[in-house]
Parts: C-alpha cells; structure tokens; sequence
C-alpha cells in the first residue's frame, strides 16, 4: 500500500511502484479524467499538475511522485466552482469530442499560473497538446478571454 | 419503452450523487461509472414518450432522442436544435439520450439509420427529426385544448408554453406530457420555414461542454462495471498474417494475469486486473507470426503498383465527356503531372477500446462507435447470440473520423469476453496497436492531362487515378461490376453528392484499381482529399500555362454553386488585393458531401524553407445553416485535420508492416502551426449539405497553391514534410 496526494487528499493505491502515474490514478483511484493517449508524452492528454507544474503523467513512474502534490482534471473544481479556464473553455465553447480537453485545461491552468497575461507566443510554447478535432482556435481564443477575466 | 439508464446521459448533479453513493457502496472498488445493465431497475422515471424523439417530463425537462453519434462534430446540438425548433419549447430544459441500437431493431427501426459518417447526421435526417417535433408539440396543444377546453386553433406554443390569447390562459409542456402522450399522434405535420427558425439556425453553444472541462465525461475507455476485468490485444503486425503460436506459460503467472487467449487466429489477448498489468504481460508474451508472403512488401511496391496503373489499359471510367484524348492530343498546348497522396491514419485521440459481458443468453457492449447498428450486428456474430439478445450501450467518442465506422474492436473485445462468461471485459488498444492496424486512408496517384487552345481555353482533361479502392477493401459487395464509384468523390458527372464543377468540353476521368493488402477505410472527407488535392492543384498549372489567374481561369469553367463559394472565398480574403510582403494565396474549391465548400490560404515561405500558414478564408455553401458557431468550429477543425495531413501525414509499410506507431513517428499539428481560420457562410437555402467532412478538401491544395506562388515549387507529392521549399534547393 502506497500513498498519494491528490486533489488535496492522501489515497492509498497498490500498484506496482514502477506503473506510470496515469494509470494509478485512472485505474486505482478512477479519475479518469486523465486521459491515455499515446503513452509517451507526446500528446498530452494525460496532462497532470505535480505541484504545479503540467507534467504528462503517462511517463511518470509513481514511485517517484512522492509526496508531491498532483492536481487532476477533477480537482480543479473541486469546490464546485469552474476555475478562469474551465470557465473560459465554456464561455467560448471549446471543446468539441472533448478526449484531450482535460490535457488542454491543465496545461492552460498551468501557463496561466506562471504567466497571468500570457502572449500567442506564449501559448504556442506551453500548448504543445494535440487535439484532432482541431480547437487550437478555441484554445487560443479562451486563454486569452481566462487572462482578461 | 425503456431507455437503459447505461444508455444515457445523466446531468452532472445526478451523477455527482450517483458517484458518491457507488463510493459508499462499493468500498473504494471501482468508483466510477458502474451502472448495471439490469433493466429498468436503475431507470426510475417512467415518463412516457410522446414520440421516438421527444419525451417531456412533468418539471418540464425536455429529452430529446438522437440517434447519430456525438464524436465532436456537434451533430447532437444541431439535431437538438431541429427538434426543439419544430417542439417550440424552452432550449434551457433541453437534454439528450441515445437510444439503443437495440431498442432500434425492436423496434422496427423507429429512429433509422444510427451510422454516424459521411457528415450525414443533419442532412439525412433533418426532415424526419423536425416531424418527430412538430408532432410532439401538435400532440402538446391538442392535450392543452382538451385541458382548457378550447379549440386547439385558438392556442399558440412558444419556449415550452401554450398559451389561449383570448382567455390569457397558459399551460406549460410539464403539465400536459402525460395527456399528450397518449393520443394519436397528427397524420401529418407542417415544417416551420427556416427564415421562421428562432432556435435553428442560431449560434447556440454545444449541450455537452461542461462535462468535457470538468474530467466527468465518460468515454468508452473510462467505461467500468463492478469486477470487470481489462484487457489489450496484439494482432499479427502484419495486416493480413496469422497467429502461429504463443507462449502463454511465460506470462500467465505475472501481476494481475487472469487468461491469455487467441482471438480469430491472428490475435493474442491479455486479460488482467488493470490495462497496466494486462499490457505489461503482453510486452512479455512470446508470440510468432505467419505473414508468408505478405512480409516481402514494401513502400516502393505499392508504389510501383500504382505507378504502373497511370498508364494501364484497362480502368473504370467514372466521368466522360466528349472525347478527351483527341481534344488533347489536337490542343495548341499540353500540361501533364503526376502526383501522389499517401496512406494517412485517423489518430482519434482515444484508443480504440470497448467493454463486452457475454452470458449464455445476453451479449452486452459498451463502446463508442460511429455505427451503433454495424456495432450490434458485430456484437451478434462474435457472441453466436441473435441480435434481439445483444445490445450496444454507445459512449461519446473521443474521436471518429471515420476509423470508428468500423467494429473490428468490438468484435475483439466480444470474443475476449465470450471466453469469460459473466464478466465483463474491456479491451484496451494501445496507441500502437491502433497505429498499426487502422483501415487507412487509401493510398492514390493521379496522372493529369490537360489541353489548352491557342487563346488558353481548357479543351480537354484526363485524370488517371491509379490506386486503392474503400469498397474492395470493406465493402465488396458495393462494388458496382467490379468497379468503386466512391472513388470518383469530387469528381463524379452529376448528382447531389460529390459531383464536379468544371464545364469541360472533353473529359475523362478513369480508375485504375490497384489494391495493396493494408486495409483501407473512410478518413474523414475520404476520397475527396486526394481527389481535390490532384485536380486543384492542377487547375493552377493548367491556369500558369494558359497565363491567367488561377480565380479568373476556375469562374470561367465552374458551374454557378461552385463558382459562387468560391469567389465568396476570394471576396473575403482580399484575392488579387495587395498582401504583406512575402505573403501570397492559394486557392482551391470542392462539392463533397453535399455542400460546395472553397479555402483560400495565405502562406509565406522564409528563405530559409520555412513556411507559414498565415491564415485562411473558408467559404461554404450548406443550403442551411443549423448552428453557423459550430459550423465555423468544424470548418476550422478541417483544416487542423486536412493540413496535419498535408503537413505530416503519411503512413508506410516495411516488410509488409505498418512502419509508424505512435506519435514520434506520425507527427501532428499543434497549435503553433494553426492558421487563423475565417469562416464565410453563404447558404443559398435550396438544400441539405453536410459539413464535417468537404472543407478538409480544400486545406491542402489551397496551401499547396500558395506555396507554388510564393516559392515557384510545386509540390506534387505529399506530405509536405518531405519537399524542402528553399529558393534554389
């Protein structure tokens, strides 16, 4: 039995200590807001906060997370309470299957974080995520309207 | 009738407190989205419908049925929005559920056809959807009628109100669902003019967003049932070869192995705990392949099949006019090109997976399919159960594009799961795996032949395609005496499909098929990718040789709707107008799918080679417009989706294998390289056009038309990766 911080709370899982982190918290702790995608961390689908930073899950071994803190998909709102980008993802209609959105928000929430009025240049550099429905529009349009809100 | 609970979808706050209740109950086991297919015992309400398409509850919820599948492009809203238009009832109350594939067999298919491609979901099912509203709220006013006591002549219904002028009475849809709903629905019904519509039509925001933002949608791979199991599949690499053996004994013994199977003799499953454990066993298990032959093949084998077919005597004529070859060999001037247009794989986002529990009488499915029927049949065949046994309870996709037209993993995951009877299975693909055994956008190449008189008039046109064919490879039995006309997309004499625009005097476009053995599918626009890339690309070398415009050359040969779109295009984006320095534009127009779509790009190569794709102007004709914000966010998913392709986009065989299997070796765009994509709507209202998949068509030969401008190159051969655009390299 091991223990993870997530989403504010210890949950203990039993994987083996080498499964990557995606598969911990999909599997052991359903969240499965965090999507499989490619399994190495080129899609960013997967796409966690490791305090703080957006890191791609799917090639993080758990044994190394520690006692970091991971945030998901699911504790972004967990009061309840949509945060700047989930609010924006709405207000400008972003997400169309959906599949990579949460990769999406969680690297937005993260840029935003460390750049609160962040440049096209910006984005282009922190939202290397791939969607195939093609919302890149959309994701550039709501960052910019989170960052005004 | 009964929806299964399993079917629907549940708003947020009732599934919130379904999820915290299945946290208590089921002591940290599996907290997620376990709703046991079990009748109608999870499924309280019992409000009766007042037709296929609409039930209301007494609150006043409105539950509309939709029977295409939701993967993105948005068709729920839009059918959404033409029931309610016709039900006139508040859009706020609205929600949805899809009905079961077989709850649609029961019922002598009551809600038709669920196939969800060939962007048919609005334009085929339009009429028949606005009926099931329009019959719903005749039903509503005629219960209302009866309540108040008035003629129903004298009552008007608007935003889930009926309301009697005269008397000032109201009634809402709530209070009279349950009358309504049992009366004889109206033999016939009268279809709102569009110009009247006050919820079609509008820039309505989608209705599954915010589950999206929030990690709470579940798709198919999230999909759990207490004590499933997981499982992941590895097919012979070789598209075509068979299973020889495997070695079950090494791994059966490793964490959380439960059963090692072969599935149809060209297949090995892991059955495990957890996706992790089943595909770390799977890594591990020894397996050997029979791929004979098929091991010999390599790109530059197909590529000779096909070459050979460009100038092969026999090949399937699909559009003829005049005679070509005499026009041509008798012209002032002669244009030849050949070209090509590579393999391409799908990449939906999510891998494809499905959950199957198969019981001696009951074969169950959970998966996202675009074919929900296509689903039920193949859940049928793998289970041996009839089909009245089976069902298919469809998740949203995370992705179609066409690659999920297919069942092949739901036919895996049904065998896996007839192997362990009771429980359920879910069957992983991993990325590679889905890599490897797609059915691929067709291989192609096109040799075009143009003759042009002394004034530069277009006299006469060939296009060979040499190459694969959809049908041979999924549908044979569509072939029509051996040939495919779904080849001919974009190209074909006349209809109101995919027909061709150009007036020219002596035509013939012909087929040679060649058929490799990797299977070949629909990709998202299909045919009409390559087809537009070949023949736009190829109106601008005819236009150069003639000396003219390439905008000037195509209005003087397209047939007014094309003609139109397309100078909408060229209108809004400045055509011929001075550019920035370095900036130039390329054009290029297609009829796919029923609708006229045309793109204008503007690029800038460096001189370096590197290029930019500034933006883009997309114009569309759909004959009616049912949401134009979600229509602009597919025209420009298009062009994510068509310039990925062009960009990167290509798929090749090693020893008979597909070579690329994941992401480092099938690269996509991302957002830095996205262009501005503006929309232009130009309805002209006299049809139904589809439009998630014609403007895909038009994002490579307009880039590619650009760049011609801006460097002197052409590129004839994709993918653009490949061609180095430097001035003088």
């Amino acid at each position: 039995m091991a223990v993870l911080n997530v989403n504010g709370k210890a949950l203990n899982h039993t994987a083996d200590p080498r499964t990557p982190l995606l598969w911990v918290l999909r599997e052991q702790l359903n969240l499965t807001g965090t999507k499989y995608g490619c399994g190495i961390a080129q899609c960013g689908a997967c796409t966690v906060m490791i305090d703080g930073v957006a890191t791609r899950s799917c090639q993080v071994p758990v044994n190394s997370v520690g006692n970091r803190k991971v945030t998901t998909i699911e504790g972004l709102a967990a009061s309840g309470q949509l945060n700047k980008i989930q609010a924006a993802w709405v207000a400008v209609d972003v997400p169309q299957c959906g599949y990579c959105q949460s990769g999406m928000v969680m690297a937005a929430t993260a840029l935003l974080a460390a750049k609160p009025k962040p440049t096209d240049a910006d984005i282009d550099a922190a939202m290397t995520n791939i969607c195939r429905c093609g919302t890149y529009q959309q994701v550039r349009e709501a960052i910019h309207a989170a960052a005004k809100a | 009738m009964t929806i299964h609970q399993t079917s629907l979808r549940r708003p947020s706050l009732r599934r919130r407190g379904f999820l915290v209740s299945g946290a208590a109950v089921a002591g940290g086991f599996s907290l997620g989205f376990h709703i046991p297919f079990d009748g109608g015992a999870a499924h309280a309400q019992t409000v009766k419908e007042l037709n296929a398409w609409v039930v209301i509850h007494p609150d006043d919820k409105v539950v509309i049925r939709i029977a295409r599948s939701e993967m993105g492009q948005g068709t729920l809203t839009g059918l959404c929005q033409l029931v309610a238009e016709e039900l006139d009832c508040n859009w706020s109350k609205v929600t949805w559920e899809y009905p079961t594939p077989g709850e649609n067999v029961a019922r002598n298919r009551i809600w038709k056809n669920f196939s969800t491609g060939g962007s048919r979901g609005i334009r085929e099912s339009n009429q028949y959807v606005r009926e099931g509203g329009a019959m719903a709220r005749e039903m509503l006013i005629a219960a209302a009628a009866a309540q108040l006591k008035v003629p129903a002549a004298e009552l008007t219904a608007a935003n889930s109100v009926i309301t009697h002028k005269a008397s000032g009475k109201t009634v809402t849809y709530g209070a009279v669902a349950a009358a309504a709903a049992q009366l004889e629905p109206p033999k016939e019904v009268k279809l709102k003019n569009p110009k009247d519509w006050k919820i079609a039509g509008k820039p309505l925001k989608r209705l599954d967003t915010v589950d999206k933002v929030t990690g709470k949608q579940v798709y198919g791979i999230d999909f759990t049932l207490p004590g499933m199991l997981v499982a992941t599949v590895r097919a012979c690499p070789v598209i075509g070869g068979k299973l020889k053996s495997f070695d079950a004994a090494k791994v059966e013994k490793m964490p959380g192995v439960k059963k090692v199977v072969a599935i149809d003799g060209n297949a090995v499953v892991v059955v495990a705990d957890t996706y992790w454990n089943a595909r770390t066993a799977l890594a591990a298990l020894p397996t050997d392949w029979d791929i004979g032959k098929l091991g010999d093949v390599q790109q530059e084998t197909i590529n000779a099949m096909l070459k050979e077919g460009l100038d092969a005597e026999q090949a399937f004529v699909g559009n003829k006019v005049g005679d070509a070859k005499a026009a041509i060999a008798g012209a002032a001037k002669k244009v030849e090109a050949t070209y090509s247009f590579p393999y391409q794989h799908h990449v939906t986002m999510e891998p494809m997976n499905a959950t199957a529990r198969v019981t001696a009488d009951k074969c169950e499915v959970w998966c996202g399919t675009q074919n929900g029927e296509a689903a039920l049949a193949a859940a049928s065949e793998a289970s041996g159960l009839p089909v009245a046994k089976c069902d298919v309870f469809k998740q949203l996709l995370g992705g179609g594009f066409g690659r999920r037209g297919r069942s092949d993993y739901v036919r895996q995951a049904v065998l896996v799961a007839k192997e362990m009877p009771g429980t359920p299975v879910k069957l992983i693909w991993s990325r590679e795996e889905d890599m490897t055994h797609c059915q691929y956008h067709p291989i192609t190449m096109a040799k075009l032949t143009g003759g042009l008189d002394a004034q530069g008039n277009l006299v006469g046109l060939q296009v060979r395609i040499s190459g694969q064919s959809i049908l041979a490879s999924l549908l044979p039995q569509n072939l029509q005496n051996g040939m495919d006309p779904v080849v001919f997309q974009g190209l074909a004499a006349s209809g109101v499909e995919a027909a061709y625009g150009y007036n020219v005097p002596n035509l013939l476009i012909d087929h040679a098929m060649r058929n490799p053995h990797i299977t070949a599918g629909f990709w998202r626009g299909v045919n009409t990718n390559q087809n537009a890339v070949y023949m736009e690309s190829f109106m601008d070398e005819l236009a150069d040789a003639a000396g003219q415009d390439p905008l000037a050359f195509r209005l003087k040969l397209l047939k007014p709707k094309w003609a139109a779109v397309l100078k909408a295009a060229a209108d809004k984006a400045g055509y011929g107008k001075p550019l920035p320095a370095g900036h130039f534009h390329g054009l290029a127009q297609v009829m796919g799918y029923g609708s006229y779509v045309a793109g204008v790009a503007e690029v800038s190569v460096n001189p370096d080679g590197q290029l930019k794709i500034h933006k883009i102007t997309a114009a569309t004709n759909c004959g009616h417009v049912v949401n134009p914000a979600q229509i602009e966010r597919q025209v420009a998913g298009s062009f994510a989706y068509g310039l990925s392709a062009a960009l990167y986009g290509e798929i090749t065989v090693k020893d008979g294998a597909v070579e690329q299997t994941n992401f480092d070796s099938y690269n996509l765009m991302r957002i830095d390289e996205m262009p501005k994509v503006e929309t232009v709507l130009v309805p002209t209202g006299d049809f139904w056009g589809g439009v998630g998949e014609p403007t895909i068509a038009v994002a490579a030969p307009s880039v590619l038309n650009a760049i011609a401008r801006a460097t002197g190159k052409r590129v004839r051969n994709l993918p653009l990766m490949h061609h180095e655009l430097k001035k003088g390299a």
